[in-house]
């Protein structure tokens, strides 16, 4: 009650910096009146993206809407919520005239509970002989099937469906974990082919719905009073718990991510002060609180595998430091697994601008760890943009509250994001090297750099829409396809997705770039972006040198892109005049370029190997 | 430590959005504008996680006014 009574006095002396106080009131206190509080002062908490949400339900969902916005808020998205008619969620899904659809929502949750899409299958078990559970499995898993085709043909937006969950007590008592045909094998069955039919479609997504209440607790979960008298299912504890997986999936359908995380190391990443303990010293390994830390790696490792880059900021002599991380011998994060690296008696605010820099990314991008409360206060006070991981005092729930920051959350994992992690060490080495080349062309021809161009296929296409929905720099027009408009254009034949994949002598790089062209009255550059990853290296000239080729090949006589000026992509400003194109006009905010094809060649440079083009049909 | 009624009195202005000031023991569905059989389930669930208690559907119907509020949450609270 003090943090209010304090953020109400700020509030009435003008006070224009709240949110680190509201971000603290709603750590300690998530609950109803708390986010009704909250989103009364919610101007005070920027905003990083807007996200329409609606409901398809089947119980009384009305308490989540504001727990769901009052945690968006605090996490910078602004959440408009729809809720479905109750019980209403198979029209709502079906009929594409629902009040559903009208709302144009970017998201949208399919929340049923077992007791009513499958009844017998949560309370009449003991009812059904062997034949009628697979009749009934068989139903229900055509019910979603059924629901989640029609969604699609009725929206483009990103679905996200509860998978069932199973009561406490099975019909059968514990005679039921016995039969593999029993009640839970059924449930378990039916909630396999939601994943199965989930994945026959870009952009729909299952939710975990039984982990997540067993992580609370099923007894508690529940609330049987509540549903017969008020139709809602939960305890109150049950919906903050909700929604906070709820957030979870939404930070990535919303951008919300984070690809960096930096991380401290003295009493983070081990027990201990390295420069005091010494190698034999400091904590890590089996026992406590070695495990712990140990745990801590483990998290962050799995992070690494799932795409996110890591950095070191710490405060420590640098040998020392690294010594460690070399030579510990159950260290399970290694130099190699850093792309970056800051450790001295600097301060961490300004190293973390600095390591942004040199990876090329936004402040946004970031999220530090670290467990001195100072550090991460100084840090959320002079960086707001970069995302401190709040931790317990206690080192044995450090892994859980990494695990459980939702900006690291990712819904689908590409080949190149899996990789992603090394490629910037990769890069960090290939900077080594430019700092030691005489002049950058003696760089670019040392790189051994390769370079193909295609189209689209199937297989790259999520990579495609990755990079068009993430990348901020080098993007002359930022538009976002989803991943069903991407579709939609495979479908135009006026229209051509090229993707730049490359090669270096540090590695395979991947799928780094995308561009876009319609052909319309001239050919038109829709999109052009390259990952900030192979900037500054000349592979843009190669890309659009086979794309100006293709056209030109094709009878296309001049080529107009525009540049759409955006927070970020400043790197990519100097692109047309760079390749010869002149400028045409303004356009609302936009300037439009040209390139005569016919006069004006783009040779590709002589250090880059370029695979032919291969046309598929 | 806030005495029960300013605690129920805070709950039930956050939720029904009405200024603190403006609510007493006597506020009811009669007196405070959005107090609706909707908005009723919000109090509910806040006063469960305010106080930490669960209750029980005579008890929810007999939640009429702040008063009421503040007995049945005593009466629930008793020996903590």
């Amino acid at each position: 009650m003090e943090l209010r009574a304090e953020i109400d006095a700020r509030v009435a002396a003008g006070d224009p910096n709240l949110a680190p106080l509201l971000r603290q009131l709603w750590s300690s206190r998530p609950d109803l009146s708390t986010a009704a509080y909250l989103l009364k002062h919610r101007d005070h908490l920027p905003t990083v993206a807007t996200c329409r949400v609606a409901v398809a339900r089947t119980f009384t969902a009305e308490p989540l809407v504001g727990l769901l916005q009052a945690g968006g808020a605090v996490a910078g998205l602004e959440l408009q919520v729809q809720l479905g008619g109750f019980n209403a969620y198979a029209p709502d899904l079906l009929d594409a005239e629902s009040e559903l659809y009208a709302f144009q929502p970017d998201v949208v949750f399919l929340a049923a509970l077992t007791p009513d899409v499958a009844p017998e299958l949560w309370s009449g078990f003991t009812d059904l002989q062997p034949e009628e559970v697979a009749r009934v499995v068989e139903r229900v898993s055509e019910h979603f099937a059924t629901l989640i085709r029609g969604f699609r043909a009725n929206s483009q937006a990103q679905l996200v469906v509860h998978a069932l969950d199973a009561p406490c007590l099975a019909s059968a008592g514990v005679l039921d974990a016995q039969d593999p045909h029993g009640q839970r094998a059924a449930i378990a069955r039916v909630n396999r082919s939601l994943v199965e039919a989930a994945r026959e479609h870009d952009g729909v997504h299952v939710l975990d719905y039984p982990s997540v209440v067993a992580g609370y607790g099923r007894e508690r979960w529940y609330d049987p009073a509540k549903w017969a008298s008020m139709g809602l299912p939960f305890s109150a504890g049950a919906l903050e718990r909700l929604t906070r997986e709820w957030l979870r999936v939404l930070h990535p359908l919303c951008g919300r991510s984070c690809k960096v995380l930096v991380t401290d190391l003295d009493n983070t990443l081990w027990g201990g002060v390295i420069g005091e303990d010494g190698l034999e010293g400091i904590r890590l390994g089996s026992g406590h609180p070695g495990a712990a830390f140990l745990a801590v790696q483990r998290a962050i490792l799995d992070l690494h595998r799932r795409g996110v880059v890591l950095a070191v900021c710490s405060r420590n002599n640098e040998a020392d430091a690294m010594q460690a991380l070399r030579e510990h011998p159950h260290m399970l994060l290694r130099p190699d697994h850093f792309a970056a690296t800051r450790i001295d008696w600097g301060d961490k605010a300004a190293h973390l601008e600095s390591i942004a820099a040199e990876l090329n990314v936004g402040l946004d991008a970031l999220a530090f760890l670290d467990d001195d409360p100072f550090q991460r206060g100084w840090v959320r006070e002079r960086l707001p943009a970069v995302t401190v991981i709040e931790l317990p005092d206690d080192p044995c729930a450090y892994a859980t509250a990494l695990r459980e920051a939702p900006v690291f959350e990712r819904l689908g994992l590409s080949a190149e994001d899996a990789q992603r992690g090394r490629y910037y060490v990769q890069r960090r080495k290939s900077r080594e090297l430019q700092a030691s080349s005489s002049s950058l062309e003696d760089y670019y021809r040392s790189l051994d750099m390769h370079a193909e161009v295609s189209l689209v296929t199937p297989a790259t296409h999520k990579r495609a829409v990755q990079l068009l929905q993430r990348t901020n720099q080098f993007n002359l027009t930022t538009r976002r396809y989803s991943d069903a408009e991407l579709s939609a254009l495979l479908e135009d034949p006026s229209a051509a997705v090229y993707l730049l994949a490359t090669a270096d002598r540090f590695g395979d790089n991947g799928i780094v770039g995308v561009a876009i062209t319609r052909q319309g009255e001239a050919l038109e550059l829709d999109s052009f972006l390259l990952s900030c990853r192979v900037m500054g290296r000349t592979l843009e000239t190669a890309f659009l040198h086979r794309i100006a080729e293709r056209a030109r090949r094709q009878g296309a006589t001049r080529l107009v892109g525009r540049f759409v000026p955006s927070a970020k992509n400043a790197p990519a400003a100097s692109f047309y005049p760079r390749h010869g194109f002149t400028q045409v006009h303004d356009d609302a905010g936009a300037s439009v370029w040209e390139l005569d094809l016919t006069t004006t060649p783009v040779d590709c440079p002589e250090w880059i190997t370029l695979a032919p083009l291969e046309d598929s049909p | 430590m806030t005495q029960p009624l300013d605690r129920v009195r805070r709950l039930v202005s956050d939720v029904f959005g009405a200024p603190l000031e403006t609510v007493n023991e006597d506020s009811s569905p009669d007196t405070v504008a959005n107090w609706d059989s909707l908005q009723q389930l919000n109090l509910v669930l806040a006063l469960e996680q305010e106080f930490g208690l669960q209750l029980d559907p005579e008890e929810i119907e007999a939640l009429t006014d702040v008063r009421s509020i503040v007995a049945i949450v005593a009466a629930k609270t008793q020996g903590d």
